[in-house]
């Protein structure tokens, strides 16, 4: 027994030590840098002079991705729905082919397309005046928050979707024509029976969305203004323009929280679901 | 098969739920331009913003109130192509990046993903959370450090330096996904190879590897594509000296070039939409299943 594992932490080690490096020791890095003042002893000034400068910000990103984060649910909900309860059949192979689009588009990608369509006088705009939707003074420039919203959501619905059709496609069909013989409306069977048997998927798909989401830096530099800004944005400028690592960190170490609180939530759930199972 | 499925259940329910003749008929053209018009909507939201890369790219002149370009033209195409320009040599930078970064990860992912999946491994679980962590985590704080780390020990602005970033980041991918290739491989054929005298490193070469070759694959074409489009750590670590595609992009576009900003963003993008079409080819079920077990 002692040998194979000897073997295996040996044919392993090369990965782990490239984690080490390239994350592990970076990461107490920025906690160190985060929370010691010049002098060298234990301090929260860094966080102080963070939460000073950029509170709005705080409130900005933690609005943004929340906002994007129950919006694709949303639609990601809606599009799988439809894959698996759909009885027109030429519109759930439209949907199928179509909704994957995005998937593996970078988001800088995403950015470029969004920053010229979303443009006062962007594609979009300009479509909707052409059809009488709109009149050519009402076009507004949707490069702010919304933008970023805009574009999150646009990435982030294929990922979750295909994350839940592929377990939505694995339930046991038998409970939902159950369900839709005793005549509950399609609605309800997607709601009652359908989703509460996927819930575990849509939370994995939606925690890692958020996280990314959180540490995307070329969305909001790309695709809104300069304030408020994204925590992302803030710490490179930090690093770039005054080479102020400390606060930069404190701000990092802010966004750590976030997406640990995230996945604390997301390990409560399945503890307790693994408790009632 | 899912269709199959629901083609006939609708057929079984336009078989059972005879309406009353025109109000029925009226209901079902409603319902239908409903959902031509739901689907339309959504076409146009998924590829608006893509149409408007491609008309970018070919746009000569397109100023407001034009709605659409004022000449058109392919001059730009020219000019990212340009043999000595500057687009020419950040794809070759970038090629070139991801071909390494493709090397250093599965370097050490295969013998790492073999070993998760054959052999005895304490902890095993938190090894392979471990290496999920880099995706899992808010990046920007991790790559700020790595650069000044770097920048200790000369390597910011460096291939290398670029490299060993990516293929960190990469990680997740080439280890998990090799994993799960190795344990999707049937046992039964290495132990055969074994009886009949090969030795466990030839059985490895002959019989192991090459079935799960599709999967490792997979793993390097993800591999290839996080590279090419990774941008939020060549911002910080390749600075000024490695200029990849996406910091081509992101320097013209906030340069307000938009053409060739467009034209670069078309190049990132055919990777990864032939990815989208062709990866159920390379990740079969029978390896997607075990993906993170």
């Amino acid at each position: 027994m002692a040998k194979p594992s000897l073997l295996g932490l040996l044919l392993v080690a090369p990965a782990l030590a490239m984690i080490g490096a390239l994350f592990l020791y970076p990461l107490g890095f920025s906690l160190a840098a985060a929370f010691t003042e010049p002098g060298g002893g234990l301090s929260l000034m860094h966080f102080q002079k963070a939460y000073e400068l950029y509170s709005t910000d705080i409130l900005f990103t933690l609005f943004i991705v929340v906002v994007s984060t129950l919006l694709t649910a949303l639609f990601s909900i809606a599009i799988a729905g439809i894959l698996t309860l759909g009885e027109t059949p030429w519109l759930v192979a439209a949907l199928r082919a179509l909704y994957r689009w995005p998937l593996f588009i970078p988001f800088i990608v995403a950015a470029q397309c969004m920053r010229t369509f979303l443009a006062k006088n962007g594609l979009m705009n300009n479509s909707f005046v052409a059809l009488g939707l709109m009149e050519p003074l009402q076009a507004t420039s949707l490069l702010d928050w919304r933008g970023i919203i805009i574009t999150f959501v646009w990435k982030q619905v294929p990922f979750v979707t295909l994350m839940l059709a592929g377990a939505m496609a694995s339930i046991d069909r038998a409970t939902i024509e159950a369900g839709r013989n005793l005549g509950a409306s399609r609605i309800r069977v997607l709601l009652e029976l359908v989703l509460p048997q996927v819930g575990q998927t849509l939370l994995v798909g939606l925690v890692l969305s958020f996280v990314t989401m959180l540490s995307v830096l070329s969305v909001p530099m790309m695709v809104a203004g300069s304030q408020p800004t994204m925590l992302t944005v803030d710490m490179a400028f930090r690093i770039n323009s005054y080479g102020d690592y400390a606060t930069a960190n404190a701000l990092g170490v802010i966004s750590y929280a976030i997406a640990g609180t995230v996945a604390w939530i997301y390990l409560r759930h399945s503890v307790k679901r693994e408790v009632q199972a | 098969m899912s269709g199959k499925v629901q083609a006939s259940s609708a057929l079984a329910l336009a078989g059972s739920g005879a309406r009353p003749d025109t109000e029925g008929r009226i209901w079902a053209f409603g319902s239908t331009i409903l959902k031509v018009a739901g689907l339309a909507a959504f076409a146009f939201l998924l590829f608006g913003p893509l149409a408007n890369l491609v008309l970018w790219s070919v746009a000569e002149r397109w100023y407001t109130p034009f709605k659409l370009p004022v000449s058109y033209g392919l001059r730009y195409w020219e000019v990212v192509f340009r043999p000595t320009g500057d687009a020419m040599t950040s794809l070759m930078t970038s090629v070139g990046i991801a071909c390494l970064t493709v090397l250093v990860a599965l370097a050490v992912s295969i013998p790492a993903g073999y070993a998760l999946a054959r052999l005895k491994l304490p902890w095993r679980t938190a090894l392979m959370i471990l290496f999920l962590l880099p995706q899992a985590f808010p990046s920007v704080a991790i790559y700020i450090n790595v650069a000044r780390v770097f920048y200790s020990i000369g390597l910011t602005g460096t291939i290398t330096g670029v490299v060993l970033v990516h293929a960190a980041h990469g990680l997740v991918y080439s280890v998990w996904i090799a994993a799960a290739a190795f344990a999707a491989v049937d046992r039964d054929l290495e132990l055969a190879a074994r009886n009949i005298g090969a030795s466990p490193l030839r059985t490895f070469f002959t019989v192991t590897l090459p079935l799960a070759a599709p999967g490792i694959m997979a793993s390097a074409i993800f591999v290839f594509l996080e590279s090419l489009d990774e941008f939020t750590g060549t911002f910080f670590v390749g600075v000024p000296q490695v200029t990849t595609l996406p910091l081509l992009l992101y320097n013209a576009s906030m340069g307000g070039n938009y053409q060739i900003a467009s034209i670069t963003a078309l190049i990132l993008l055919v990777p990864s939409v032939v990815f989208m079409l062709v990866i159920e080819r390379f990740l079969k079920a029978d390896v997607l299943s075990k993906v993170g077990q």
